[in-house]
């Protein structure tokens, strides 16, 4: 793979950003997109644009064709056994608030227990002590080690026969380690938990098998995988689907309705109420047709080689603290310079035309355990190359001189 | 753009020795309020005295700006009746829409180059808006 030529299918990168060109390093926020996506959504505008599942006309058919083949990509893309198992949601956050509002609710009772990991973007724990407040069940948190990754030791001594639910991420936003789901999924299932993988930050960047995973929920956003946004997706176990009461009702959702009582669709559009998210669909097929031509295992290695050359040229900076493993990292780099606060860190990058993320990165308990306000963060996509590295390395050097004293 | 705009010598000389740092033993109003979208945090306390503010100090976490700002302005409210302090807070938010305007505490006008920095502006205006706060209901301890 080569990403410089595969940064010239991303027009927004072609641009000068305060008179440096653009090195992108958010796409752990949200990626930038290619031409074939953007134009799959012009495409689908200027000739097959209707609403689904409803129309006679010829174009309510070729809109539901696109919609409903999307979601056969996204179903071969995760391997799952059946496509519906896929449920378009508006992205990660809906997708988990649908698990925890109506699994979560109709299974747990006072005395059960959620299991968490503290490193949890908010999406994957607000939703959850929700969840714990209306049933009464208990939140538990898996430790974390010191570089942010799980022993799976301490996994099997959080999880016990009371745990019904089980929810962590794939690969941590801040940290950049990659959990090892799979077995966790089969310490959860020994004590009869399930277990929700968030899959924000894994889907994007390495091949994923809900199957070989066995996970029983799987939840991930369109938007940082090369496709528009508003548009995610949740996978579930076709036998768990089946006996979950949708959490939103009104249009495309029912089967039959009157005045006191109706009944719902079968899976997976008893979960998509009111007019669809065509055209996100359309653009998520078109990402990760996108995706696959490149190959994620491709994707993975280039990004992979890419945080550990980062890591290895932001470690040459006195007085950068870098959060997280040294190895076996995924495509991102934590990091605080000394004292300087990474909003003002942020802000001298972006003078250098280098887009680097500021805060707490919806991570606030990880932010506590870290004993930090916030940090910078840099990520990687395809788009990515070695001398985005280097611009970002001069640019801390050049921060680092222009904010002087208290620093190394 | 340039960062000399944003980060002016008065600036940084309020980031790196701030002023009015610390707490007051005894009553004072007393304001937490957070930046949720960055994690920055500031305590504010004022020492309100028959519609006067005597005496102001902060504690809080935040970068150089909002840190500043709030050493600024815990300076600048001194011996200000609550209705002048309210002013400043109003003439703040001006200030950050890109109007001239002026203050009695020059030092706060070396903060005007933030409106160039549209990220920014929420940094400057926290400890403001903490001000704001407390002295629209001075009587209640947030």
């Amino acid at each position: 793979m080569n990403a410089s030529e595969l940064r010239k299918l991303f027009p927004i990168l072609d641009q000068e950003v305060n008179g440096h060109p653009l090195v992108y390093l958010d796409s752990a926020a949200t990626s930038q997109k290619p031409i074939p996506v953007l134009e799959a959504l012009k495409a689908y505008y200027e000739h097959d644009n209707a609403n689904v599942h409803r129309g006679v006309h010829t174009l309510g058919s070729r809109a539901t064709d696109a919609y409903e083949g999307a979601r056969e990509k996204v179903a071969a893309f995760l391997n799952a056994r059946y496509t519906e198992e896929i449920i378009f949601t508006r992205g990660t956050t809906t997708a988990i608030n649908l698990v925890a509002a109506s699994y979560a609710r109709s299974v747990c009772r006072e005395g059960d227990e959620i299991v968490l990991t503290p490193i949890e973007h908010h999406s994957n724990l607000i939703p959850w002590q929700q969840a714990a407040k209306a049933t009464g069940a208990t939140l538990k948190y898996i430790p974390v080690q010191p570089d942010g990754s799980l022993l799976l030791e301490d996994v099997e001594a959080t999880i016990t026969p009371n745990t019904k639910m089980v929810a962590l991420t794939y690969v941590s936003n801040v940290m950049g380690t990659v959990n090892p789901v799979k077995q966790i999924a089969a310490i959860a299932h020994k004590h009869g938990a399930k277990i929700l993988v968030d899959g924000a930050q894994s889907t994007p960047h390495m091949k994923v098998d809900v199957r070989d995973l066995d996970c029983d929920f799987y939840a991930f956003s369109g938007h940082k995988m090369c496709a528009p946004t508003g548009i995610g997706c949740l996978y579930g176990k076709k036998e768990l689907l089946e006996k979950m009461e949708p959490v939103e009702f009104g249009g495309e959702m029912i089967d039959h309705v009157d005045l006191y009582e109706s009944t719902w669709k079968e899976l997976p559009w008893r979960f998509e109420g009111g007019t669809p998210i065509i055209a996100g669909a359309v653009g998520l097929g078109a990402a990760i047709d996108f995706l696959q031509e490149i190959g994620l295992d491709e994707i993975e290695r280039h990004e992979h080689e890419l945080a550990a050359y980062a890591y290895e040229r932001l470690s040459e900076i006195d007085g950068l603290a870098i959060y997280g493993p040294s190895k076996n990292r995924s495509g991102l780099v934590t990091f605080n310079l000394g004292e300087v606060h990474p909003h003002d860190v942020a802000t001298v990058l972006d003078s250098e035309g280098v887009a680097v993320r500021a805060g707490h990165h919806c991570c606030q308990p990880l932010m506590r355990w870290l004993a930090v306000t916030a940090t910078a963060r840099a990520s990687f996509y395809l788009y990515n190359t070695h001398e985005d590295v280097d611009r970002l390395a001069a640019a801390l050097v050049k921060t680092k001189e222009y904010f002087g004293h208290g620093i190394g | 753009m340039e960062l000399d705009d944003l980060y002016r010598r008065v600036i940084m000389d309020h980031y790196k020795n701030p002023r009015n740092r610390g707490t007051f033993d005894g009553d004072a109003v007393t304001v937490n309020l957070n930046n949720p979208s960055c994690g920055d945090r500031i305590t504010l306390q004022l020492k309100v005295e028959e519609g006067v503010v005597q005496d102001a100090k902060f504690q809080g976490e935040g970068c150089s700006i909002s840190l500043s700002s709030a050493s600024m302005m815990t300076d600048a409210v001194k011996g200000k009746t609550m209705e002048e302090a309210m002013g400043m807070a109003e003439n703040f938010s001006c200030m950050m829409r890109g109007q001239d305007v002026d203050f009695d505490y020059d030092d706060i006008e070396a903060l005007s180059g933030v409106k160039k920095f549209p990220a920014r502006i929420k940094c400057a205006t926290l400890a403001w808006n903490a001000m704001r706060k407390g002295l629209e209901r001075p009587e209640s301890n947030d």
